[in-house]
């Protein structure tokens, strides 16, 4: 990975501005929290990372911004606020024009997110269609067009191909061409690359963070791997367990990481050079596992696999402390 | 394409040939208890008549010498000839053949027409009260006995409101056809109307249908553009098995109806002991399952680019 | 386990048809078969004749009551042959492979190929009418849906480690496919016994319709249809009781059915297709 980095454009107030999102899980007559008190913000042309491990809430908070939540998930309380504009009461058409205009997003499984039964091209021209008012003839030559710019070869035969003669890294690239399609203001990323080859996976997120430099589109990149976020985003906010515990710059995290549960990932992560330096030494895992969502402990979520836990722990839910360079932390013990 | 139709057509080879021994063996091999297991109504049969059908089977001759004859003659065409009318059995299937399809078709028809669009609706509103009223209704039609149904639709329409004629083939016409199809078509367009559903509830959880959505589509562009045609390619293998099996369905049917078809004439003829005209509507009903089933394999091939050369 | 309302309209609706059938001596007002007075011919229902009377002046509420006898011992009998013909085929088709498991393919797909219908009213035409006649016919017409499901249980099982630890113990195949296989796949197996059951029912008053089933004058629903069409302009009862019965108790079945396969069979594997 080449740590291409998307740097921020500037203007007035952020893109993408959560604020205490509460998501709701309907369950038999019980109403869990599946994610609640996320509040984070994404500049112009920033990229903003979301780590956490799968469970943790972080795909469910992309969807919610995408106004995709669905049965037995519902939108539970805060504000979403794009470009100024509040859009968490948004009707469903106001969401749809929004939606692939103005923020993309692309999905894990490349292999089924897309139509299997229709022509790649079609499933790119779409997007022309939908929200450029083009005719079918102009908007599949623009598609052409689009699958030059992900760079497919030979993109003129590859748009009357169907997914499945496509490899998982060309049907990530289709993907990418589609949710870059109409140059929207936020790409949402949802683990882009862990379905795929890990050769094809450095291709794939220098393309995307390439391409959205150009654009000056920013990035919501959600993956489980910290390093690969931290290297390709400007800010991390990690999540565990429905909330987000710490938040920083991305090279900050790496130097100063102030959450147990941050420093736990961090040590997690086999590094180059690492090994030579500090001799023969072993990865260290996280002791324990995410709590279930009905079985959430009470206080700071983390304290049955904390090493540092004490009896406050399990009673009060740590408030955000302020680190240096708007960062925050959520525990008890930081430091 | 061709390719396709040559494999598929092949595979029916076996199968077909197992057919015609199964038949040969259901009714040449023992065909004494096929005469007088009828006997049961008190008709007995007379010796010498025995005797005559006896030799006319060539009973006389070696086992596989007789099944070799007769899967030669099938093979060929030749069924045959009835006992009863000393026609060739061709003959008179031919003559019995249009009504069958025509009835046949008209079932499907009903059935496709009402239960696949019933099926959509009711999986685009799950929960709803149409979707609660239509699958009732197709447990319902699932449930219901094809002749009482058409005995019903017989007294309603045709005793009790005079709308339409009770029973028979009349000149060809459509009033004579609509309750037979109807009658015929209930079964068939509950159990599509239930696949149908099922598919777009499976196919509205599929991740292309979530991208679709994300790329900003209406709900009802997203179930036109996407989930209409993948819900369809699981729709269309119960449409084969149901349109295959439907002539032979179609026997209750065309006796309560008094439709001249090849399901009246199958019953006729297995009270006349016409052993050659039964074995012959049985065959007709298989190629008939086989052929619709080849064609369905066809219009995978049409629709789904995934499935290449099968 | 929740049930849901299927199951429980579904089982009881089965549950009434099978109590009718068992105490159908006691709660029978006449005899069905020797009951007859032309004097009573074709009267409406009333409180004498709760369903009115057929041609012959017998009491339909006795035939349809004794009626269940015939229809629930054709459908419970005939679809136990059934199970126990497709889950055998299937299981060691799916758990042998090779050669058994292309000829059952075979053999299935030549069950598919004729309709079931046809072959059970070919089988009839051979064996004559009759109780025990039907009971063959439609005990071996009707296993290629319960032969699919067991042997695509066999495939995906057969994989599973309990599966390969009991080999590895040296059990031997049958034991294997009895204690390890079969238990496991029971669920769908059910569901699809319980949907069939309901086709089987529905077969033999088709077949008894046709004439070929229970010939009159004893009553099965099927044979005291056979001749309303002539009656049911003047006596429109004689067809619907009858009809009623049979319609109800299948659709208990298919209730029951499609109520168990959501608790058995979540991923509905034994959707008809």
């Amino acid at each position: 990975m080449t740590g291409a980095r998307v740097t921020g454009a500037g203007g007035n107030g952020p893109l993408l501005k959560v604020e205490n999102l509460r998501i709701a899980l309907q369950g038999d007559g019980v109403t869990f929290n599946a994610v609640e008190n996320v509040s984070f913000e994404i500049g112009r042309g920033e990229a903003f990372g979301l780590v956490g491990e799968s469970g943790c809430g972080k795909s469910i908070t992309a969807l919610s911004v995408m106004g995709l939540l669905r049965r037995p998930l519902s939108l539970g309380g805060g504000r979403i606020v794009l470009d100024g504009e509040e859009i968490q009461d948004a009707s469903a058409a106001e969401m749809r024009r929004l939606r692939g205009k103005r923020v993309a997003m692309i999905f894990q499984e490349p292999m089924t997110a897309l139509n299997p039964l229709s022509p790649v091209g079609r499933q790119i021209a779409e997007m022309f269609v939908l929200h450029q008012g083009a005719s079918w003839r102009e908007a599949m030559d623009r598609a052409e067009e689009a699958l030059r710019q992900v760079r497919v070869p030979s993109p003129e035969r590859r748009i009357r191909d169907y997914p499945h003669q496509l490899s998982g890294g060309m049907r990530q690239r289709v993907m990418i061409a589609i949710a870059l399609a109409c140059g929207p203001d936020l790409l949402i990323a949802d683990e882009p690359t862990t379905a795929l080859d890990v050769t094809v996976q450095a291709e794939i997120i220098d393309l995307m963070a390439e391409l959205c430099a150009a654009k000056g589109t920013a990035i919501l990149m959600i993956s489980h791997d910290l390093g690969l976020v931290a290297n390709m985003c400007n800010r991390v906010a990690v999540m565990y367990a429905g909330r987000i515990i710490e938040s920083q710059v991305a090279d900050a995290i790496f130097a100063t990481p102030s959450h147990p549960y941050t420093r736990g990932l961090i040590d997690s992560l086999p590094r180059l050079g690492e090994r030579a330096r500090r001799g023969r030494q072993r990865l260290t895992e996280i002791s324990g596992v995410v709590p279930s969502i009905q079985a959430y402990p009470a206080g700071c979520r983390f304290n049955p696999r904390c090493p540092a836990v004490t009896d406050i722990c399990r009673t009060t839910v740590p408030e955000a402390t302020s680190l240096p360079a708007d960062g925050i932390v959520r525990c008890h013990h930081h430091g | 394409m061709l390719l396709v139709l040559v494999r598929r057509v092949g595979n029916m080879v076996p199968t077909l040939a197992a057919v015609i021994a199964l038949i040969f063996v259901l009714f040449s091999v023992i065909p004494g208890s096929f005469m007088s297991g009828l006997g049961d109504d008190g008709r007995t049969m007379d010796p010498a008549v025995m005797e005559r059908m006896r030799k006319e089977m060539g009973l006389d001759q070696p086992l596989l010498e007789r099944f070799v004859k007769y899967a030669g003659a099938t093979v060929v065409g030749d069924l045959g000839t009835s006992f009863r009318t000393r026609e060739p059995v061709t003959k008179l299937i031919a003559g019995r053949l249009w009504p069958s399809l025509k009835l046949t078709m008209a079932a499907m028809l009903v059935a496709m027409a009402v239960g696949i669009p019933l099926g959509f609706v009711a999986a685009l509103r799950p929960g709803s009260l149409i979707d609660t009223a239509s699958m009732v209704g197709a447990v319902s039609g699932l449930s219901l006995p094809k002749f009482w149904l058409g005995l019903l639709l017989m007294y309603f329409f045709a005793l009790q409101l005079k709308w339409l004629p009770s029973f028979g083939y009349g000149d060809g016409g459509l009033t004579h056809l609509i309750l037979p199809a109807i009658a015929l078509g209930v079964s068939p367009l509950a159990l599509l109307a239930r696949t149908t559903r099922a598919a777009v509830l499976d196919v509205l959880n599929a991740d292309f249908v979530r991208t679709a959505r994300s790329k900003g589509m209406s709900e009802r562009r997203v179930v036109t553009w996407h989930v209409m045609r993948n819900a369809l390619v699981l729709v269309v293998t119960t449409v084969g098995l149901q349109f295959g099996s439907l002539m032979g369905q179609a026997v209750v049917v065309e006796k309560l109806f008094s439709w001249p078809g090849l399901g009246s004439l199958l019953v006729d003829s297995v009270f006349q002991r016409d052993i050659p005209a039964v074995q012959g509507c049985i065959l007709v009903f298989v190629l008939f399952f086989l052929i619709i089933n080849t064609l369905v394999d066809l219009a995978y091939v049409a629709i789904d680019p995934r499935i290449r050369y099968g | 386990m929740r049930l849901g309302a299927n199951t429980w309209i579904g089982g009881g609706l089965f549950a009434v048809a099978l109590a009718v059938a068992v105490t159908a001596p006691w709660i029978a007002l006449t005899d069905p078969v020797m009951d007859a007075n032309l004097l009573n011919a074709e009267l409406p229902p009333s409180m004498e004749f709760p369903f009115g009377t057929d041609a012959q002046g017998r009491d339909i509420y006795s035939r349809v009551v004794y009626g269940a006898q015939i229809s629930l011992t054709v459908g419970v009998v005939s679809q136990i042959a059934n199970s126990i013909i497709g889950v055998t085929l299937g299981l060691t088709a799916g758990y042998w492979g090779g050669w058994w498991d292309d000829f059952v393919n075979g053999l299935t797909n030549v069950m598919l190929a004729i309709p079931s219908l046809i072959f059970a009213l070919a089988i009839m035409a051979i064996l004559g009418p009759g109780l025990v006649s039907l009971l063959i016919a439609l005990g071996l017409t009707n296993w290629s849906y319960s032969c699919r499901i067991a042997r695509a249980q066999a495939l995906s099982l057969k994989s599973q480690g309990y599966v390969q630890a009991a080999r590895i113990l040296g059990y031997g195949p049958f034991r294997i496919m009895f204690t390890q296989l079969l238990p496991n796949m029971l669920g769908p197996i059910i569901v699809i016994a319980t949907l069939g059951m309901g086709g089987t029912i529905l077969a033999e008053a088709a077949l008894s319709f046709l004439g070929l089933g229970i010939r009159p004058p004893f009553p099965s629903w099927g044979s005291m249809l056979s001749d309303a069409r002539e009656t049911i302009a003047i006596a429109p009862w004689v067809s619907i009781f009858p009809g009623l019965a049979i319609f109800l108790t299948v659709l208990g079945l298919n209730l029951l059915g499609d109520g168990l396969r959501d608790i058995f069979d979540p991923q509905a594997t034994t959707r008809r297709a």
